[in-house]
């Protein structure tokens, strides 16, 4: 490691900052799409990038499936564990005040981490990545392919996500109830349809970033947790709601807490989101690309 | 109190008081009263809680952070410094009070589920502190040869002994709150609860309650976490993560958030089912918890005392009306 | 822009140009006007004149964006709602706002808060002195509600109450604060007929305690039976103020309530009951 100037530590945290930060953004992505139609912070939404980390573990090594279709069963499978939570437990509690639908999703979580556990043990697993397993070695950086398909999967999300809600008549349909339920309703949009579309369509993004992370981080039953919070700090930061800011920030976080392990402790990297998390909370609740009275607007 | 109220109390306090010397006898649940310390010692953190979640209207992901810190001052000061453990567990308790305002008057300006979100940050942060400061707590593998307890000179060794004394710290911290809730500050966090614009046009200043109310069951958190130090007498910062923490939120919610007796029967019950009755199934607990929390939020939302309490209101009233 | 000069020599509460803007909306435009100690004072006005966004700003809710609002001397535009209430200054809110899950009689005795001081050390240790203030709070608590009519009520879930009773509940709670000021939101909506008298009755006998009454509300009959004086709001400016009579024949008030810029709510006549 000793050809490893300053310089090329630099480059090889930010790349690592940009790789877990692209995750964080997904995670945040999710949040967004739920709150957006129903005003919910659902604190399962890091349960279901464990939970495609660990299917996609089950569909490639345990069924044999090669990646490309195990990647799709995973997402598929945690999209059904998304149904499954709208159909049978938010739908039910939708009379519910905003302290126990607090409690409901915080249930569903520890329910999916519990079950998470008994199917697949405490170990954490880890899974092939989609390609090649060497490093490419550019500029003295060393550069794990896997790393790039988590960057390419992140953009392909977040570009199909672009061009469904400004294009398709769903995502505008979607976006509609998030403005005014009510009116939505009026106008003919089934808003039950569409609450319904935005949980599978969260969980399906965040069991897509959590496949793609696998490889490099391994995967095991409690990291939803923390994946969940430090996703929620990239939502917050960002603005909750918006898309484009929860991507920045996602970024952000990725890199402070990848440059803190570097160069602070390595320890403390877990911390650093959640005190820019705090700090967001505390100081500036409307996200850095939010503006205050749109802010004070949304119910809590 | 009216004396209709206080026969059930005095019959359950009797109960209380006899307790161990009842499973005493019988081999099979003489240990029920080592599991009944525990439960003693959560049922501080869970009253605190009650009124912050259930009277107050403030969720609080934090519980098991200031148990947390309540139990490593305790331990630092009595094993690093040589304090004496009654001494300690005020000097816990007012740094967990200094630390939940500085944390509290921030975060209750926040509602629902960014509370919710920076308490639980705030928690985990806490948990990475106890792991990574390792010179201090001793990090992963925690502390051990904590000292115990002595009152008067003589060393708290039997179960019994901690059982009354664990208790006794229960019976008045729910007697201090149960004052609470009945005074104009009770009122008023109700108010808070019910309808805070009011509360606040009232002249109720509604931030200074909810943090009043925050350190309170912080500081019911610290005292626990000291008295669970000294008990065990050895310390991991696994027992004070994230699932603690939900964990004391399930035992309020169980029992019924707005009441104490629910927070203190919901706390027992979950209890004798995480130390006992779930041993067996150590990989099921998480999966069980779960379940748990998710049927009572789902089908008794007001929890199972508050909802025993409506049954046997109605029922009564459908007698008296039978009867005339 | 019109202003009114109705200085007196006592005014419990002055706007100087106080002005509310809600994004590009701007509700309130320049509000110069007094409130002279004692009397029942209305506001009224179409619907989105700016009479709640008003009561709002005088009682802390909101923050005015710009003007002075000073009660009894002290300028209060930038406190909040709890310390105005302690000043000396109470309200009800247009659509009900008590605390539903508390018996009526512990509704009142929250508004007695203002005036009492145990903390929480106090009332956890149930301190001799915080028991002779309970016991105060519930004799005062239960004598307003005496004041009001409604002491069979006391121990009935306040949620649980007819509107037109909850109504009422409110304003005892507010009396409970031992205000100087009362501000009235729409306290007659929803009331019939008979209960709108009653109401009528009860702010005379408020204003004989000696305390000063503004009154927002829809209701004409009523407004122009209690009230000394009106002020009447359009589009977020003052339109006219005077005694009843002179509100009534105020050519400016019948061309705005007339004119086409402005229909009548419903079709109603205006000063024929509600408008």
């Amino acid at each position: 490691m000793d050809s490893i100037g300053f310089g090329a530590a630099w480059l090889q945290y930010a790349l690592g900052g940009i790789t877990v930060g692209a995750i964080y953004a997904l995670v945040a992505i999710g949040y967004n799409i739920i709150y957006n139609v129903t005003e919910i912070i659902n604190f399962a939404q890091g349960e279901f990038v464990m939970l495609g980390g660990l299917f996609a573990v089950f569909f490639h090594e345990t069924c044999g499936f090669p990646m490309l279709p195990a990647f799709l069963a995973a997402v598929a499978a945690v999209a059904l564990t998304g149904l499954i939570l709208e159909r049978y437990v938010i739908r039910k509690a939708r009379h519910a005040t905003v302290l126990s639908m607090i409690i409901i999703t915080i249930a569903f979580s520890i329910l999916l981490k519990g079950g998470a556990m008994l199917v697949w043990g405490r170990d954490p697993y880890r899974l092939p990545a989609f390609s090649g397993s060497g490093s490419i070695l550019w500029n003295g950086v060393a550069i794990q392919p896997q790393a790039l398909w988590v960057l390419a999967v992140s953009g392909t999300i977040v570009a199909c996500l672009t061009i469904f809600f400004q294009r398709s008549v769903y995502g505008k349909a979607m976006l509609a109830c998030a403005d005014n339920p009510a009116a939505a309703r009026l106008v003919g949009i089934p808003v039950r349809t569409m609450i319904f579309l935005s949980f599978m369509l969260s969980a399906a993004i965040g069991a897509a970033a959590g496949v793609a992370i696998t490889p490099i981080t391994l995967m095991e039953y409690d990291r939803g947790a923390l994946l969940g919070l430090k996703g929620f700090g990239a939502a917050v930061l960002g603005g909750l709601g918006q898309f484009f800011g929860a991507l920045v920030a996602g970024l952000l976080l990725g890199l402070a807490e990848s440059f803190c392990a570097g160069y602070v402790s390595s320890g403390y990297k877990d911390a650093v989101a959640l005190v820019l998390l705090l700090l967001a909370l505390f100081f500036k609740p409307e996200g850095l690309f939010g503006s205050k009275e749109a802010a004070g607007l949304k119910r809590f | 109190m009216s004396p209709r109220k206080l026969v059930p109390i005095g019959v359950f306090a009797a109960f209380m008081a006899a307790f161990p010397w009842i499973v005493a006898p019988f081999e099979s649940v003489s240990h029920y009263t080592d599991v009944m310390v525990f439960a003693g010692i959560f049922c501080l953190v869970t009253i605190g809680l009650s009124l912050l979640m259930g009277f107050a209207g403030q969720i609080s992901l934090a519980q098991a952070a200031f148990f947390g810190i309540g139990a490593y001052v305790s331990a630092i000061l009595t094993g690093r410094f040589g304090w004496n453990p009654w001494a300690a567990m005020p000097a816990g308790a007012v740094v967990c009070a200094a630390v939940a305002w500085i944390v509290g008057v921030p975060a209750l300006r926040l509602k629902g589920h960014y509370l919710a979100m920076a308490t639980l940050g705030f928690g985990v942060i806490v948990h990475i502190i106890l792991n990574e400061e390792v010179e201090w707590t001793g990090g992963p593998s925690g502390m051990v040869d904590i000292p115990g307890l002595s009152i008067a000179g003589t060393p708290l060794l039997s179960e019994t002994a901690w059982y009354y004394l664990v208790w006794t710290f229960v019976a008045a911290a729910l007697l201090f709150s149960y004052h609470v809730l009945h005074s104009r500050v009770g009122r008023a966090l109700r108010a808070i609860h019910e309808e805070e614009k009011a509360a606040e046009a009232m002249g109720v200043p509604v931030a200074s309650y909810k943090v009043q109310v925050f350190v309170y069951s912080a500081v019911l958190a610290s005292l626990a976490g000291s008295l669970y130090t000294h008990y065990v007498t050895f310390l991991t910062p696994s027992s004070f993560d994230l699932m603690w923490s939900i964990r004391f939120v399930l035992m309020v919610v169980v029992g019924g958030m707005q009441s104490l007796w629910g927070a203190l029967l919901g706390t027992v019950f979950l209890t004798f089912v995480g130390n006992e009755w779930l041993q067996v199934f150590a990989d099921f607990e998480v999966l069980v918890y779960g379940a748990i929390l998710l049927l009572v939020v789902l089908w008794v939302p007001q929890g199972l005392v508050v909802w025993m309490q409506e049954r046997l209101r109605l029922r009564r009233a459908a007698d008296l009306s039978r009867s005339e | 822009m019109v202003s009114f000069d109705a200085r007196s020599k006592d005014p419990i509460l002055t706007l100087q140009d106080v002005h509310m803007r809600f994004g590009g909306v701007t509700a309130l435009k320049g509000i110069h006007y007094q409130v002279p100690r004692g009397i029942v004072q209305s506001i009224i006005g179409p619907n989105g004149a700016g009479k709640t966004t008003l009561l709002n700003c005088i009682s802390g809710v909101l923050h005015p964006s710009e003007g002075v609002i000073s009660f009894l001397g002290r300028s209060v535009e930038s406190e909040p709602p709890h310390r105005i209430a302690a000043l000396g200054m109470s309200r009800t809110f247009q659509h009900v706002a008590l605390f539903p899950r508390m018996s009526v009689l512990e509704n009142v005795m929250v508004g007695r808060h203002v005036r009492t001081r145990s903390g929480f050390w106090a009332v956890g240790l149930r301190t001799p002195t915080m028991r002779r203030e309970e016991a105060a709070i519930g004799r005062e608590a239960k004598a307003w509600l005496d004041f009001v009519g409604l002491a069979d009520a006391a121990h009935l879930e306040a949620g649980a109450l007819p509107l037109g009773k909850q109504k009422i509940l409110e304003i005892a709670r507010a009396l409970a604060t031992d205000p100087a000021l009362l501000l009235l939101d729409e306290p007659a909506g929803g009331l019939n007929a008979r209960e709108t008298e009653e109401l009528g009755e009860l702010i005379q006998r408020i204003q004989a305690r000696g305390i000063t009454v503004i009154l927002v509300e829809h209701d004409m009959n009523l407004v122009m039976s209690v009230s000394e004086r009106i002020l009447v709001l359009y589009y977020g400016q003052p339109l006219a103020s005077g005694a009843p009579d002179e509100i009534k024949e105020d050519p400016q008030v019948i061309q705005a309530y007339l004119g086409d810029e402005w229909a009548p709510e419903e079709g109603k006549p205006i000063m024929n009951g509600r408008f």
